[in-house]
């Protein structure tokens, strides 16, 4: 039966609080987006429109190489996360209680609200005592350590709510262990471990704190870029940039956003 | 419509409608409910029977026509002004409140002395035969002791009407079967008027003093039980409550229900022969579904012992007594 | 996967990543944080020469000491610092309650297909930059900035809110906005319509109804919310960097500094493990939070 109660509403106070709330989040990013093309060298007086700042942003080679070098870290790093991710999330569903299986949850799980200042500190302090040069290798372990966490967690959610008992079917029509867990399981959490690759990819492009500490000379990524121009003051050349990124992650997300609902309504 | 025997009604809808955007729920709805009665509306998914009962609460407010409690409009009243109490359909109990805080919520809300709320609680538990249960969670109790809290909560507050929504829908066949005359008992014990809304004919037929069946928000027909079934006003109304055969007759129907027929081995006067096709075993009754020129009649028969004399493939006789049948208009 | 050397594979890889560049890790900056400052690189003292066997590690514990400690307790800087990073997080996070509640709690009104679209609008800005957006707010706030002209236009005063405390409160509860909304919206969008009307039907006014039942039963909700911003602003870097002045003090930038600027690595670390020992209590109550929700 159609029930009444599922139709409440909004009112008038419920519409005002998600518009004001929805506004002090879009407005600042519109209005950075919206300097961006600004023809004015001072970022905040509207001169005019112009894309000279997208031009200046090609001939910047600094910004380019940083750009570049985040690009290689992400995809290296998040393929890697996603991989252990994946991995660590069959074993925290699956395997049960296992020697150190708390010590492994509580590694799993700890990054996710430690203060990136410390995971940073922490990393750095292990490359220095290894005697490893630091550079790019050393963010992309850095970023996969801690997007490893987040990619299991996604992983982690839609294998507990997959039946198992379809591992246990094709195991009984024939497969190994192995052959069903490739066969019927990753299929089934394809779009979660998706989803973890792109978590991981998106904070791995984002960071700032992880890749500071444990970068080096020559693997100068493009946060690290843009935080040294920042410090100096606002420029439009990193509206520029912003919108350009602002522009790639949000294209993605609302994709795959899209993608999800139109196999759903399938 | 019956009329009320002299008694006061304590409800009267008058001319109600309510439209959810296209969808009209409620038509021009007119009823009375009397003091001290239980009332019940009948009706399949949809008919709009749980959409008057919440115009009734104060949930929703009717596009057109009239409430009155006790002769008083209820237009625009909220729900905590209105003397009726709800017990809903999944309950409702508040999951962070006790047994004992989730019956007290309505009386303090009422103002009552801190003092007068124990006993009142006390009293409500006993009630509902679950004294002792006062600090259970409702995550902690089974299915039939969390209807009888919902229960004595809605009750609590002394309300002038007890609006019940479905209250057995979630309970066991032979628990429900129970908790029907139960129900009934105490209402008659309390003499407070309930109002149930039900999809279930036997649940409305074994409480109710009169039934109000439903159609598409409409009002089909209202009576006791017995005249509903016996005399129903019309085919809708005679095949939503019970089972029922239908013969054409004249523009209308006639209708004989099944424990109405008789059924014999042999040819009698005026009997139709067709052929034994199907046997259900009801424990206490037998259904016969006899094919007479190629349509299915239902017979039914109470068993009293002895082996069942009818087998599937067995001609047969069937017929009724002419008192038995029922002219519909429409 | 359930063969035995499947399972264990499955196991060991991530458990040894995590134990080599997490775990170990960790155990370095606890020792560190016993150690003193010297000029050299590393600049720190005593380290472990393991060629030198036994006498070497033994020799290496009895370098180790809590004088790096003791040197925080005493600097007033450092004490300055570590409550002002408790008030900050904690103005914040009640900020956010406020701020966030109703926004979660009008979401949740909204019909199935809305409610989508509304959790996606409010996700899509933490995929964007957080480096970037808090430097939006610096064009905003800045003396010449957006706001200021903004307020010339209705004819108010300027605000001089850029390299303040109040910028760094403003940047912290855009910043983490989503992360108090998502928690409280998961919890509100999952009550029971008729909890409410069984409440208004018992005699309570809509905003008593309020009180007394959806706020108790989003409690869960609330102290998710509160505990994901709460920790992670206790120990924020870029906000208070970018947005606060010189005098604003909080641990993030207090290990910054003494790391890149001070390059006195064991103080660094000592602050470290007193910002972890401090959050341990906060993400032991989200873990146990977590498990009963997992579960």
């Amino acid at each position: 039966m159609r029930r009444p109660s599922d139709a409440r509403g909004p009112t008038a106070f419920n519409l005002a609080s998600v518009a004001l709330g929805l506004t002090f989040l879009y407005a600042p990013i519109v209005l950075l987006v919206l300097y961006s093309f600004n023809a004015s060298r001072l970022v905040t007086v509207w001169g005019g429109f112009s894309t000279r700042w997208y031009g200046a942003l090609l001939r910047d080679q600094q910004m380019l190489d940083a750009v570049w070098v985040t690009l290689r870290v992400g995809l290296i790093s998040a393929s890697a996360a996603t991989v252990l991710g994946v991995l660590a999330a069959v074993a925290l569903v699956r395997a049960g209680r296992f020697r150190g299986s708390g010590v492994f949850a509580g590694m799993v799980y700890a990054p996710l609200v430690m203060p990136e200042v410390i995971l940073g500190l922490s990393l750095l302090l292990l490359f220095v005592s290894l005697g490893l040069p630091r550079g790019f290798w050393t963010v992309t372990v850095g970023h996969t350590t801690v997007t490893l966490c987040y990619a299991t967690v996604v992983v982690q959610a839609r294998l507990s709510s997959f039946d198992r008992g379809l591992e246990d079917a094709a195991q009984d029509l024939g497969c190994t262990p192995l052959k069903a867990f490739l066969l019927v399981t990753l299929p089934n959490i394809a779009p979660a471990v998706a989803a973890a690759w792109m978590l991981a990819f998106t904070l791995s492009l984002d960071d700032l704190v992880i890749a500071s500490f444990t970068s080096g000379p020559g693997a100068t990524t493009l946060p690290m870029r843009l935080y040294s121009q920042v410090r100096l003051g606002v420029n439009p050349e990193i509206n520029a940039v912003s919108t350009l990124l602002i522009g790639v992650v949000a294209a993605g997300v609302i994709a795959a956003w899209l993608l999800q609902q139109r196999r759903r309504d399938a | 419509m019956t009329t009320s025997g002299g008694k006061s009604p304590l409800v009267r809808i008058e001319g109600v409608t309510k439209r959810f955007g296209e969808v009209t729920a409620v038509d021009g709805v007119s009823l009375h409910i009397d003091e001290g009665e239980f009332f019940a509306l009948l009706g399949p998914s949809g008919c709009g029977k749980t959409t008057l009962m919440r115009m009734l609460a104060g949930f929703e407010a009717p596009d057109g026509g009239r409430i009155l409690l006790n002769g008083q409009d209820m237009a625009g009243l909220p729900p905590h002004q209105r003397p009726t109490s709800m017990m809903f359909q999944s309950y409702a109990l508040f999951p962070h409140l006790s047994v004992e805080q989730n019956i007290a919520f309505g009386l303090a809300r009422q103002g009552w002395a801190r003092a007068a709320i124990g006993p009142r609680v006390e009293e409500m538990l006993s009630l509902v035969r679950l004294e002792g249960l006062n600090r259970r969670k409702p995550s902690q109790l089974s299915g039939g002791q969390a209807q009888r809290v919902a229960l004595a909560r809605a009750l609590a507050p002394g309300p002038r009407i007890l609006l019940l929504d479905e209250p057995l829908a979630a309970l066991d066949r032979k628990l429900r079967e129970e908790t029907q005359l139960e129900l009934r008992a105490l209402q008659r014990r309390l003499g407070v008027t309930f109002l149930v809304v039900t999809h279930d004919q036997d649940e409305a037929m074994v409480m109710a003093d009169r039934i109000a069946v439903m159609r598409a928000g409409t009002i089909a027909q209202v009576g006791p039980p017995k005249a509903v079934y016996e005399r129903p006003a019309s085919r809708y109304v005679a095949e939503f409550l019970g089972e029922a055969n239908l013969f054409e007759h004249g523009a209308g129907w006639r209708l004989v229900r099944p424990e109405k027929m008789s059924i014999s081995p042999v040819p009698s006067p005026g009997a139709l022969q067709g052929d034994v096709a199907e046997v259900a075993y009801f424990g206490d009754r037998t259904r016969y579904i006899v094919e007479v020129d190629g349509k299915a009649l239902l017979v039914s028969r109470a068993n009293v012992g002895g082996p069942l004399p009818f087998q599937a493939g067995d001609a047969a006789w069937v017929t009724y007594a002419p008192e038995a049948a029922v002219d519909l208009a429409s | 996967m359930t063969g035995g050397r499947g399972r264990r594979l499955a196991i060991a890889l991530p458990y040894l990543w995590l134990l080599v560049f997490f775990a170990l890790p960790f155990a370095l900056v606890a020792k560190l944080s016993l150690s003193h400052t010297v000029l050299a690189m590393p600049p720190y003292a005593p380290r472990l020469d393991p060629s030198r066997g036994l006498a070497g590690v033994g020799e290496f514990l009895h370098g180790l000491s809590f004088t790096t400690y003791a040197r925080l307790g005493s600097d007033r800087l450092y004490v300055a610092a570590y409550l002002s990073s408790l008030r900050f997080a904690a103005i914040a996070t009640a900020i956010l309650l406020v701020i966030g509640y109703p926004i979660a709690y009008g979401m949740s009104r909204f019909g199935p297909r809305a409610r989508e679209a509304l959790v996606m609008a409010v996700i899509l800005p933490f995929w964007t930059s957080f480096l970037i957006r808090i430097y939006a707010w610096i064009a905003i706030l800045k003396p010449a900035g957006l706001l200021n002209q903004a307020l010339d236009l209705v004819h108010l005063a300027p605000l001089d809110l850029l390299d303040t405390n109040t910028a760094v409160i403003i940047g912290m509860v855009y910043a983490y906005l989503p992360f108090m909304v998502l928690p409280l919206y998961a919890v509100l969008e999952k009550q029971d319509a008729s909890l409410i009307e069984a409440a208004r039907d018992l005699g309570c006014t809509a905003t008593q109804a309020f009180w007394r039942v959806t706020f108790p039963l989003s409690l869960p909700g609330v102290g998710a919310g509160c505990l994901l911003c709460f920790i992670p602003m206790v120990g924020e870097f870029v906000i208070p960097d970018l947005l606060g002045g010189s005098r604003t003090l909080m641990l993030g930038r207090t290990i910054w500094t003494e790391f890149f600027a001070d390059r006195d690595w064991p103080a660094a670390s000592a602050v470290a493990i007193v910002l972890l020992a401090t959050l341990a209590i906060p993400i032991a109550l989200f873990q146990r939070q977590q498990a009963k929700v997992l579960s």
